[in-house]
């Protein structure tokens, strides 16, 4: 971590000493009566990797339906192309990938990829804490529940199947993995201070309603820059490319030992792109390359687990199908979801494709939802850890009985 | 009675410590009688007391103090003698330790919700390869060795932090306590200045500026002076008459320090009327006011005495007054004139305005806060009606910003965190320039605008809140916190900026920094 100031060494340097590990909820005791995880059936030893992407990624710029005639014209100027330079990389006669995921698109060649296109969970509306409240607590709609849907899978595993806590990476437990089913956190030193997103919005909030402190403000980030003396290295932060594989390796040495956690969370900010979202390069395009080699991290840190794991990557909602006049998009509705894994039966886009003509657009916007995201998370549930239907409906994500899981996603 | 948000938020930020979180009511009660809000803990002059158990007296502490140099420089000269290295292992007698423990970090640590759950001690897996072992690129993350246990002055500093900071975070308006922190800050002392100041910070503003803030003006003028952490603090302890018994064998004579700034800093201030004879003669009038060394050969250890011995002799004139009691009368006499100097009333009028209202506050406020404190002979308690009847005080614009102080524990009331380790706090005050209890100079911390918001002090701001909101964003909705902060008075900026931020930790970042949390 780079130190600044002479008044601020003693804060700075004491960042670096949080405690590595967070116990939520850890009971050790409980723990510690845990038999080794191993699936009876089969005596795989399966792991789940829960990555969400907090700010709703654009699921049309990660995977592009470039065949739709209808795709490069919404899109316009970051709209993706299968030809030039920095091309889509075509997973199907219809579907191409960001080219800043090239380890995806090895993984999904190797079939141990897949992407579900035109996927959303139950929330229509638009506000990011809601939709991330509906998309981690599983339940319907937004409640202000106090646990999530993977703490309560963790729960509902069958006996003689219990795995060890869940791990939370991060500085706090995402509401995706609290519960009564205890977990273990990890964080890598030095989380972001502040996000430079963060301070650009305050830059943005100040110049309209307290120029004094706008100035200050950006005077403050400008000295800080200087400070760290290069700027060009990114900062430390959940959304730079550096920091997204930091967290990942860390993720997944943890995990890899006999007797690590079986599954785990973790968020990675910055996805809200409604200004200068950029095509096959850009901001848009850093922030994949980031999750694309978090992705490999895993496959390299899980070793011979890699056979045995998914990792689900997921979104409160999408963004908007057409671009706003800033070279961005804005909240949406339909987006996607990513497999990845040696579990993974990859290699395909499963997509029930409603079309992007005007009227098939929802609310004359959004790419329209047509698979339920809770479908994909139950089918990776029952597959990997062989939980019950019933416990998925009722317990897992509550009222979803209609919701079937997904069949075949993992084998 | 109407709602008036506006008012709210001025008796909220400008008066009180901000609207505290969970179901407190605080913003709708501020908001339908704003004044009465405020004024509400002026009617409990008791509750300005600060009566924690295991907080102890000034003289309890100071013999505490006293014991421990003694033992440390016993020790030391041990050691010397036996020609062995110095004092290696020695618990280190000054503040560095205690610092040693303060971070950024910590604040958040210290605020963040404390489920039932997590309460469970971590106890590390046998296996160092196991789960929870971090991989090895987070070396530094390893446990450290446990910190050396704090000594006697860490101790008490910390205890008496931590009592002043939860009633802060607890108190229904903090009006009061604003009040204090006030008057603390115009009589500061530092605790930098060495171990017995230390000691005393806490107990300092528990006796002699506590009792007073809602009493009379010459009363904490005399608490304050005759106070052993102001002794020490202002070298007074040292100043002998050179006419006195001690001054003519010690061949030592006056110190000037403390006489100086009683005038200066604590009643007429800067072109008030004195004159260098003046300071001289005052000096001279309170030699003697000191306080009982270790061995109690004047009186109880670390209580406040007079030492005729050290007294210089003699009648004194000071603004052309003669003071001629032979005793400790005569320093109190001119204390007790230049409380009610008219110089003293405009001082600490224009002070008082600047400190609640702006850094240029209306004239006619000052003259009217001057008036009442001429008028009913320095009574504080009239002072601070005539702020909060006053409509100026209500309908300057609130362009303040929090001190550091106040930031941080109206970030500990919205998020209903009782602080029960100091540590996280302190550790802020000192990232942000206002280490508690200890002001680079007698003249205290800054109260103007300018001072607070320099761009390194926002930046760290920034950095403390988005650390705040790491810990904190779970489980509470920002969106909900701007109503108990703001409610309609929140700018449609300031509300659109928090329903579009990407995350609850953002939210939660930025409202933390709104201008509607940040101003006062």
């Amino acid at each position: 971590m780079e130190t600044t100031m002479g008044c601020c060494e003693d804060m700075r340097s004491l960042v670096t000493s949080r405690r590595a590990l967070l116990l939520g909820g850890a009971s050790f005791a409980a723990w510690a009566y845990l038999p080794k995880f191993a699936r009876a059936a089969d005596g795989r030893d399966p792991r789940l990797v829960v990555v969400i992407l907090r700010g709703a990624l654009d699921g049309l710029a990660t995977v592009a339906p470039i065949g739709d005639p209808d795709y490069a014209g919404l899109h316009g100027s970051i709209a993706l192309s299968s030809s030039g330079p920095n091309a889509a990389v075509g997973l199907d006669n219809f579907f191409s990938l960001h080219p800043a995921m090239p380890e995806f698109a090895r993984m999904y060649r190797e079939k141990k990829a897949a992407v579900i296109h035109a996927v959303a969970t139950s929330y229509r509306d638009r506000s990011h804490f809601d939709g991330q409240d509906v998309l981690e607590s599983g339940f319907a709609g937004p409640g202000r529940v106090q646990s999530g849907w993977l703490n309560r899978a963790l729960e509902g595993l069958p006996k003689g199947e219990r795995v060890t806590s869940g791990l939370a990476v991060g500085p706090t437990t995402p509401l995706v993995l609290r519960g009564a089913a205890p977990t273990v956190g990890w964080a890598p030193v030095a989380l972001p201070q502040a996000a430079e997103d963060t301070a650009m919005r305050l830059v943005e909030l100040y110049q309209h309603r307290d120029p004094a402190l706008a100035n200050a403000l950006k005077q403050g980030l400008a000295l800080d820059k200087a400070a760290q003396g290069d700027d060009m290295k990114p900062k430390p932060g959940t959304n730079g490319v550096a920091a997204m594989r930091l967290v990942a390796r860390g993720a997944a040495k943890l995990m890899a030992a006999d007797d690590g956690p079986r599954i785990g969370a973790l968020a990675f900010d910055g996805w809200d792109t409604h200004a200068n979202e950029g095509g096959p390069v850009g901001r848009l395009a850093q922030l994949l390359g980031g999750l694309d080699g978090a992705l490999a991290e895993f496959e390299t840190g899980l070793g011979p687990r890699w056979r045995d794991t998914v990792i689900v990557v997921a979104t409160e909602f999408g963004r908007t199908a057409r671009i706003n006049g800033t070279q961005g998009t804005d909240h949406g509705t339909g987006t996607i979801a990513l497999v990845a894994g040696g579990a993974v039966k990859g290699g395909r886009v499963i997509a029930d494709w409603p079309g992007l003509k005007p009227a098939s657009l929802y609310q004359g916007r959004d790419l329209a939802p047509t698979t339920d995201l809770r479908a994909v998370m139950k089918g990776v549930l029952k597959d990997q850890f062989g939980i019950a239907e019933k416990v998925l409906a009722e317990n897992v994500f509550p009222d979803s009985a209609p919701v079937k899981p997904m069949q075949g996603l993992v084998g | 009675m109407a709602r008036d948000s506006q008012a709210a938020l001025v008796a909220l930020n400008r008066f009180g410590l901000g609207a505290r979180g969970g179901a407190s009511g605080d913003f709708l009660n501020a908001a339908s009688d704003p004044r009465g809000f405020v004024k509400a803990e002026l009617a409990r002059p008791n509750g300005v007391l600060l009566e924690v158990p295991g907080l102890q007296s000034t003289p309890a502490l100071g013999k505490a103090v006293f014991d421990y140099q003694f033992e440390i420089q016993q020790a030391r000269d041990a050691a010397a003698k036996s020609a062995a290295p110095a004092t290696e292992g020695q618990p280190p007698p000054d503040a560095k330790a205690q610092r040693r423990n303060l971070s950024l970090n910590s604040i958040a640590m210290d605020m963040a919700p404390r489920e039932p759950s997590k309460e469970q001690p971590a106890k590390p897996p046998d296996n160092p390869n196991a789960a929870m072992a971090p991989a090895e690129a987070m070396r530094p993350n390893a446990p450290k060795p446990p910190p050396a246990p704090l000594n006697i002055i860490q101790k008490t500093f910390r205890a008496e932090a931590l009592a002043r900071l939860q009633r802060a975070v607890m108190a229904d308006c903090g009006f009061t306590e604003r009040l204090v922190v006030f008057w603390s800050n115009h009589f500061c002392i530092s605790a930098n200045k060495g171990g017995p100041a230390r000691m005393w910070a806490g107990s300092f503003e528990r006796e002699a500026i506590r009792p007073h803030v809602l009493g009379r003006f010459g009363d904490m003028l005399k608490a304050v002076e005759q106070h052993p952490a102001m002794l020490f603090f202002l070298d007074n302890q040292q100043s002998l008459g050179p006419d006195s018994r001690a001054g003519k064998n010690r061949n030592r004579g006056l110190n000037e320090n403390l006489a100086r700034e009683i005038l200066e800093l604590h009643t007429l201030g800067v072109g008030g009327g004195y004159s260098q004879a003046d300071v001289t003669s005052l000096a001279n009038i309170i030699t003697g006011w000191t306080y009982a060394g270790r061995l109690g050969q004047l009186g109880a250890p670390g209580s406040f005495v007079f030492n005729a011995n050290a007294h210089q002799p003699g009648a004194q004139r000071v603004m052309g007054k003669i003071y001629d009691a032979p005793d400790v009368r005569q320093g109190e006499a001119v204390l007790a004139d230049i409380a009610r100097h008219p110089s003293t009333a405009k001082f600490i009028a224009t002070k008082f305005a600047r400190h609640f209202v702006a850094d240029d506050p209306p004239p006619a406020l000052v003259a009217r806060l001057a008036d009442v404190f001429m008028r009913t002979d320095g009574d504080l308690k009239a002072l601070a009606t005539a702020l909060v009847d006053s409509d100026d005080a209500w309908k300057a614009p609130l362009s303040k910003m929090r001190s550091p102080y106040e930031f941080l524990v109206a970030a500990g009331r919205l998020l209903a965190q009782i602080p029960n380790d100091p540590g996280r706090y302190l550790g802020g005050l000192n990232a942000l320039g206002q280490p508690l209890w200890s002001p680079a100079g007698p003249n205290g911390f800054p109260d103007t605008d300018a001072a607070w918001a320099a761009p390194e002090g926002i930046k760290l701001r920034l950095d403390i809140s988005a650390q705040i909101a790491s810990r904190l964003a779970d489980g509470v909705d920002p969106r909900d916190l701007l109503e108990l902060v703001a409610a309609d008075a929140a700018s449609s900026e300031t509300r659109k900026t928090i329903e579009r931020a990407e995350s609850r930790q953002q939210a939660l970042a930025l409202l933390l920094m709104s201008p509607e949390f940040q101003r006062r």
